[in-house]
């Protein structure tokens, strides 16, 4: 009857259907991705011309410029130490926070620990929270006048300024800790829960004991969740905005250029240079997906050079 | 020795979550301080003007805020609904379907997560204005629907969640496309599709660039862009200062009882192909 035999795994094929199904994904995709890619790329080899002495109408074109804007991104000594406040912010929050991260998820995982529901909860609860709102919390908690912190602070005859311009990365990276930390312990934890039982209990059948089979056993099996938390987390650090800027009201001491990104708005809402604003945001894309990329190759290299 | 052992891994965890609590633990008590007390009185020493502070808050600019509270809703609510639907719908096409371009679609779909949101959401709002659509609902609404990660997620559950067999077995029936898709294939991807929807909720209720650069009228305002423009415009007055943790704490609440509530549904990975409780 059936001109075909169904097989069992065997994708069905039905003409013009799946092409129906995909048409909002993709539109979305060419108008939402694609598009506004392509007008970013557009843009950046663009700027004004000033005939004459750029009065009345007429005397500013756009004219292309070819990449005269990304030359001078290239070489704007802001942009590059937005760069490196970013590159020491985002060592200090992917150790800590992924570091925390293990932790939390291994010690859920261990058959000793108590209270472990209630501090699951706990741990992911930051996650409900807006980066606004943790900004601000944080910023409050950090204000001499108002914070708890300081008058622990004080007990141990510390008078620390969170808010010094040396300091002010550690405060902003805690907020990000503090955000990030529940989100990865999850993500790890639920890989955690996935592995079989039996690998540990040959293990303690051999007298290992339970710090021995996180470490030894847990810790390498997590490693490739570990690589996909790295490489999001890599990411969203070099495109930290929400934080500094959230911050830079209640202190004096983060610029209107801390970050990259502060960069990108600043040049377009602020200066309304379009132009500049779209060669710095393809510049800090590139540098992103080379760092992110960078990380894969570099941690695969390891892997392989490991198993040979 | 074992009871040793137990010790330190509770006492690790129980400090993470006193960590985790803590400015959430603040902000409660803040909020019940009056002005002053917010200045003189013990950070954890609950004060006495929670009542006033709420009234402020709701009569500041006619209850602007309840405006932003209400926006927020219908940004997170309609925007991962509709998100939810398109990610459900491709992530069963791309698991389910064979056809030519299935990996080119699945890679650019998916090649989305590695672009920055800062590549995007200018040249978005630009082409937006063009079209008249910046400083609306739709221009926070629009730009969030296609998801990259939830595609992935719909097409990994719909592989393990809809028996290629169940699907053979009513097409046999003579059951068209779309009423496989209605009554077969949506209602089994539900329990997977509810979690797609919690972490586009959260990520749409908590988004701060885009509506922060797409919007200019702050009646359109969700919590995160309001909360924000009160905090830079009364940095140098404290007198604002009650009104920020105020709303702060009330914007929160909402998500933290979603969060508690849904327990069962924050997973991270949908392979297994059911939620277990």
């Amino acid at each position: 009857m059936s001109p075909r035999t169904p097989r069992t795994g065997a994708r069905f094929r039905a003409g013009a259907v799946p092409y129906v199904f995909l048409t909002p994904a993709m539109a979305l995709f060419v108008a939402f991705f694609a598009v506004p890619i392509g007008y970013t790329l557009y843009l950046g080899t663009r700027g004004t011309k000033i005939s004459g002495l750029g009065l009345g109408k007429g005397s500013r074109r756009e004219v292309s410029v070819g990449f005269d804007n990304y030359k001078a991104t290239l070489t704007d000594h802001e942009f590059w130490a937005g760069w490196l406040r970013v590159l020491g912010y985002g060592v200090v929050v992917l150790t800590v926070m992924l570091g925390l991260a293990v932790l939390f998820a291994l010690l859920l995982d261990s058959a000793h620990a108590r209270l472990k529901r209630l501090s699951r909860i706990a741990i992911f609860l930051p996650y409900a929270v807006p980066g606004v709102v943790a900004s601000l919390l944080w910023g409050f908690l950090y204000l001499p006048s108002l914070s708890p912190i300081h008058t622990v602070l004080h007990w141990f005859g510390i008078q620390a300024d969170l808010f010094d311009p040396d300091v002010v990365m550690f405060s902003m990276a805690n907020i990000a800790v503090w955000g990030g930390t529940g989100f990865n312990m999850l993500v790890l934890y639920t890989h955690l829960r996935s592995i079989s039982p039996e690998y540990y209990e040959a293990a303690r059948l051999d007298g290992a004991s339970e710090f021995q089979i996180a470490t030894r056993i847990k810790l390498p099996m997590l490693v490739p969740s570990l690589i996909l938390t790295t490489v999001f987390s890599i990411i969203a650090t070099s495109q930290v905005f929400t934080e500094p800027m959230t911050l830079r009201p209640i202190s004096n001491t983060i610029s209107s250029t801390w970050s990259p990104l502060m960069t990108v708005f600043t040049q377009a809402f602020k200066n309304l240079d379009l132009y500049s604003a779209a060669a710095t945001s393809i510049v800090i894309a590139a540098i992103s997906l080379v760092l992110s990329f960078g990380f894969l190759r570099v941690v695969r290299k390891r892997a392989f050079s490991e198993e040979s | 020795m074992r009871r040793r052992i137990g010790l330190t891994p509770t006492v690790l965890l129980l400090l993470g979550a006193v960590y985790s609590l803590l400015p959430v633990a603040w902000v409660l008590v803040a909020a019940t301080k009056s002005r002053a007390e917010l200045f003189s009185s013990n950070a954890f020493q609950p004060g006495t003007g929670l009542w006033d502070n709420l009234v402020e808050l709701s009569n500041h600019r006619d209850g602007i805020f309840w405006r932003w509270t209400l926006n927020t809703a219908l940004y997170a609510g309609v925007g991962a609904l509709l998100s939810t639907m398109v990610s459900a719908l491709s992530g069963y096409t791309l698991a389910k379907f064979s056809f030519r371009g299935r990996n080119l679609i699945f890679n650019l779909l998916i090649g989305g997560i590695l672009v920055p949101a800062v590549v995007l959401a200018i040249p978005q709002y630009l082409l937006l204005a063009k079209i008249g659509l910046a400083n609306t609902y739709w221009s926070v609404l629009l730009p969030g629907i296609l998801h990259p990660y939830s595609i992935y997620l719909a097409r990994v559950y719909a592989g393990a969640a809809i028996p290629d067999s169940m699907l053979e077995a009513a097409r046999i029936d003579g059951a068209g496309e779309f009423r496989l898709l209605n009554r077969i294939a949506m209602p089994m991807m539900v329990p997977g599709l509810v979690t797609i929807f919690l972490f586009q909720f959260v990520a749409i209720w908590n988004n701060f660039l885009l509506p922060f650069i797409m919007l200019a009228d702050d009646t359109k305002f969700p919590l995160t862009v309001g909360l924000y423009t009160w905090l830079a415009t009364g940095a140098n007055q404290p007198a604002l200062y009650t009104l920020v943790i105020t709303g702060a704490l009330l914007s929160i609440i909402p998500l933290i009882a979603l969060f508690l509530t849904m327990q069962r549904y924050w997973r991270t990975d949908l392979t297994s192909g059911a939620v277990k409780g």
